[in-house]
């Protein structure tokens, strides 16, 4: 640990003295947070290299007759090295191979691709031969969710930056998608991971969700979308028919109404102003409607009610004139829900779903904005998540020199570590049952190798 | 499956007795004439390509049926039922050749053949869709019972979603692994729990296309292999030419002789390209005016059209001097250009006539640095397109309606789009054409104001 530099409390808390003239923010972002030198020693020390090589192995790094040596060998990896170089179709044998190139290489970021039919490293050996054998055969169902997609919806913060105060908008999208990828789709390996900035991954790691088609992929996340519109439609979300789609209905009922209703409307306050509501009163597709409420709205700013709790009184205005129009048009038949799904419903980048080779960020990589680890979240605690407590590089070496973290995390003390406790996580809660099932099938399937090749020599 | 120039064919007989829609399992044991199988061919291919723009513009499920009944009756029909069924085995396997030679036309087949498939078999009568799902030999097992009873109100939520008022659901339900229905999954069209979707009986077509496409997918692979490794070269000089040329082919006229509306002359010019140019054409125009200079690929395809809606070689020679000059000199215009210009004419070299390019060149084509021909609804920026829309005096609602096309890669039906936005009335053939483009236009407009000059 000797060539550990790193800036001083006192250096770092003089700089912060000279900045910060408003009472600091907690902020997301934080430049200092994140070096070179830093993440080498992460990577020299803290990056969990075993686990990731088990997970990726899929239980095929064991004994068993049955399992593919080669499996992990043909996982793509790609590295975006300082100075955003990237290096794609890397692959490993093993988990020290893995290592030494993250450990030779330092890369900024990991990204994990899919497995092919051959190894990536060589595809163009295979290319040569002129058939077209080197393709994606393998790859977890990923979901990719970004706080950027919710400017229009949040009023604390914008672009990159979250806070608090919307961050609750990812947590409600966890439990929305996580519920339905096991109630609905019958997953049960499922992973959540902090993207280390502004969002959330996710990954489905079931051996079905694997083994996926392009077009299987598509249909899952076609699934998930009821944003049809654009940025030129006021009405993003139009739910048509008489009643919604159960997964719909269970998702509204079960989170989104009482996320808007509650902690959006704490957070939010989306009726507070002029500005706030016009955008809620395009979404209903009629005037007369409109003006109504507008002309009570406008009347009733000056009131000595709170920002939330004017909010609060404006949305059960808009609901009881709603629910009064008895000649509902088909347009206006949903248009409460239609709100609540607007401003609340998980905004997934689905492109990222629908492809087997699309790269997702590995966990635990640290973001270089942030410094801030890709540690899993707990869906079933997911509200208990607080990005601001997620571990930092500075904070990790500054552990790891005072002596506090022990190098191995096997160790029974590792609850206490920073690191620790999101790796036993990741163990305990993902991968050690997600082994088990792996074991399994590859036993099954291996029994009915065996089976099928003594019914073909009795013939 | 034999190719022979003899003008006798043999089949068996038993495949008469099969259903309606073959399922293409396995190449008959036939022969075929090398005329039938380049006219069966293009016979199916314009079925297709009917398919293809019936859904790149949109059209439901119900008027999808009705296109491609009337489809099948105007190209693949016959008096004989079992020359009706040959063809239709014939063509499709032929295609299959074409088709299977890169992963895009892999794609764009598979497609194709897998919305044709679910049309005609929604066209056949239950007994007919019966006996199909049959031969697929599907293992799903019908949902009873306590099972469904427990499920009928969430089953009726999916009906009442759909749009029906009364939550009535069907007799019938399969469960079936989820990952097997996926256009039903897509469109929450389906109840689905712990892994299973609940496909009612009247959702069927849905299980046997996934049949059907996983099929052709897999056969196009091995059509692939085939061809590669054996039939190319075995038939470098009979069949191979045809392959490779089908699947290029533009089916429409070839603009290569102006017709009537066609027959401009210079001094026309600058006021037909306003009135009567699609975008890619205008605006390589207006860049030539510009610049006084257009790069090769732009000098072809400007030039190409303009021999297409008349302009003859002397006033073709003329309009581009006038314009190259400014920039490079009459004598190094007369050394490099002059000849190209001829030469399209069929006036030098081989002194072949070439024809003007379609929308499919044109789309396909990848123009570089310094470059403006190419379709402007592909290969223009977003930002780009707009303000080259807005000059052409669309209105906003018109121009989400073609950036809406544009956004989902429909660049011909943005093009069709402009074109009804502009002239106030529809294109139901579409736009495949430049030059088709530039006759409507022409139709249109001589109609509105016959006295008018154009």
């Amino acid at each position: 640990m000797s060539c550990v530099r790193k800036m001083t409390r006192e250096e770092t808390e003089n700089r912060a003295d000279d900045m910060m003239i408003d009472v600091p923010k907690p902020k997301i972002e934080n430049p200092d947070e994140f070096n070179v030198h830093y993440l080498r020693i992460y990577y020299g020390n803290l990056f969990p290299y075993t686990d990731i090589h088990k997970w990726l192995s899929y239980g095929h790094d064991g004994k068993h007759p049955g399992c593919d040596e080669f499996y992990f060998g043909r996982r793509e990896f790609s590295f975006t090295l300082e100075n955003d170089v990237y290096l794609r179709y890397k692959s490993f044998k093993n988990a020290s191979a893995m290592g030494d190139a993250i450990k030779g290489n330092f890369p900024y970021k990991i990204d994990i691709g899919a497995v092919y039919s051959v190894d990536p490293d060589k595809r163009h050996a295979y290319a040569q031969s002129g058939t077209n054998v080197f393709t994606p055969v393998e790859r977890e169902l990923v979901f990719d969710i970004d706080i950027t997609d919710y400017d229009d919806v949040r009023y604390c913060c914008s672009g990159a930056d979250v806070c608090s105060k919307c961050w609750p908008l990812m947590t409600v999208a966890i439990k929305v998608i996580d519920t339905s990828l096991r109630e609905d789709f019958g997953f049960k390996h499922i992973l959540w991971v902090f993207s280390g900035r502004r969002g959330v991954h996710c990954w489905v790691c079931d051996a079905k969700a694997r083994r996926l088609t392009n077009e299987q992929r598509s249909a899952v996340a076609e699934y998930f979308r009821v944003y049809k519109g654009n940025e030129n439609n006021a009405r993003k979300v139009a739910l048509m028919g008489y009643s919604l789609h159960p997964f719909l209905a269970r998702s509204y009922v079960d989170f989104l109404k009482d996320f808007f209703e509650g902690e959006l409307q704490a957070t939010q306050s989306i009726f507070s102003s002029k500005e706030k509501y016009e955008k809620i009163l395009e979404m209903i597709s009629d005037e007369d409607i409109q003006s109504e409420l507008r002309d009570k709205w406008e009347n009733s700013a000056r009131s000595s009610l709170s920002e939330e709790a004017t909010s609060r009184t404006r949305w059960e205005q808009l609901k009881n004139t709603l629910h009064s129009k008895k000649q509902k048009a088909p347009t206006l038949r949903m248009c409460v829900e239609e709100i609540v799904f607007t401003f609340t419903y998980p905004r997934i980048d689905l492109e990222v779903s629908k492809q087997m080779n699309h790269l997702l960020k590995a966990p635990f990589c640290v973001h270089p904005k942030t410094g801030r680890v890709c540690v899993p979240i707990d869906p079933n605690n997911c509200d208990e998540f607080d990005l601001l407590a997620v571990p930092t590089l500075s904070q990790l070496i500054e552990e790891i020199n005072s002596g506090g973290s022990k190098m191995d995390v096997d160790e029974d003390d590792s609850e206490r570590s920073l690191l620790g406790k999101s790796i036993k996580f990741f163990r305990s809660s993902f991968l050690e049952p997600l082994l088990k099932s792996c074991k399994e099938e590859i036993e099954s399937s291996y029994k009915t190798k065996i089976g099928k090749s003594k019914d073909s020599f009795s013939w | 499956m034999e190719v022979i120039r003899s003008q006798k064919r043999t089949f068996s007989n038993d495949i008469v007795s099969s259903p309606t829609i073959p399922l293409y399992l396995t190449a008959p044991p036939m022969e075929v004439r090398l005329e039938e199988f380049e006219l069966f061919a293009i016979d199916r291919l314009r079925v297709l390509k009917g398919v293809s723009d019936g859904l790149a513009r949109g059209k439901n499920p119900k008027e999808m049926d009705d296109l491609v009944d009337s489809l099948w009756k105007e190209h693949m029909r016959h008096s004989d039922v079992s020359e009706m069924f040959n063809k239709d085995i014939i063509s499709h396997f032929v295609l299959r050749l074409v088709y299977c030679r890169s992963d895009e036309l892999k794609k764009w087949f598979l497609s194709m053949e897998t919305a044709l498939f679910r049309h005609r078999f929604r066209l056949q009568n239950l007994e007919i869709q019966r006996a199909i799902v049959g031969e697929f030999g599907l293992p799903y097992k019908a949902v009873t019972g306590a099972e469904l009873e427990s499920l009928k109100e969430r089953l009726g939520q999916v009906v009442r979603s759909l749009g029906q008022i009364s939550p009535t659901i069907e007799s019938v339900y399969y469960k079936v692994p989820f990952e097997e229905v996926p256009d039903l999954v897509a469109g929450r069209r389906v109840f689905i729990q712990k892994g299973y979707a609940f496909v009612a009986g009247s959702q069927l077509v849905s299980l046997v296309v996934t049949q059907f496409r996983s099929h052709i997918s897999k056969a196009l692979i091995l059509t692939n292999r085939k061809w590669t490794t054996t039939i190319r070269e075995r038939e470098k000089d009979r069949l191979t030419p045809i392959v490779e040329g089908l699947s290029t082919s533009y089916l429409g006229p070839d603009y290569s002789q102006s017709s009537e509306y066609a027959d401009i002359s210079l001094k026309d010019i600058d006021q037909v390209s306003k009135s009567s140019f699609p975008l890619c054409m205008r605006h390589l125009f207006e860049k030539l005016r510009e610049d006084h200079h257009l790069k090769h690929g732009g000098r072809m395809q400007l030039g190409l059209f303009l021999k297409g809606v008349g302009l003859k070689l002397d006033d073709a020679l003329a309009f581009w001097r006038a314009e190259f000059t400014k920039k490079v000199g009459s004598e190094r215009f007369d050394k490099e250009y002059a000849y190209s210009i001829r030469h399209n004419y069929g006036k030098e070299g081989k002194r072949t006539d070439y024809t003007p390019y379609a929308c499919q060149k044109i789309i396909s084509s990848a123009p570089g640095v310094g470059d403006h021909h190419g379709c402007p609804y592909r290969h223009f920026s977003e930002d780009n397109l707009r303000a080259a829309l807005g000059r052409m005096g669309l209105s906003s609602r018109g121009m989400e309606d073609v950036m809406d096309k544009v956004r989902n890669k429909h660049y011909q039906l943005a093009c069709t789009l402009t074109f009804e936005a502009i002239y106030g009335t529809s294109c139901d053939a579409g736009i495949n054409h430049p030059n088709q483009y530039f006759e409507e236009s022409q139709k249109i407009l001589k109609s509105n104001a016959p006295t008018a000059p154009v």
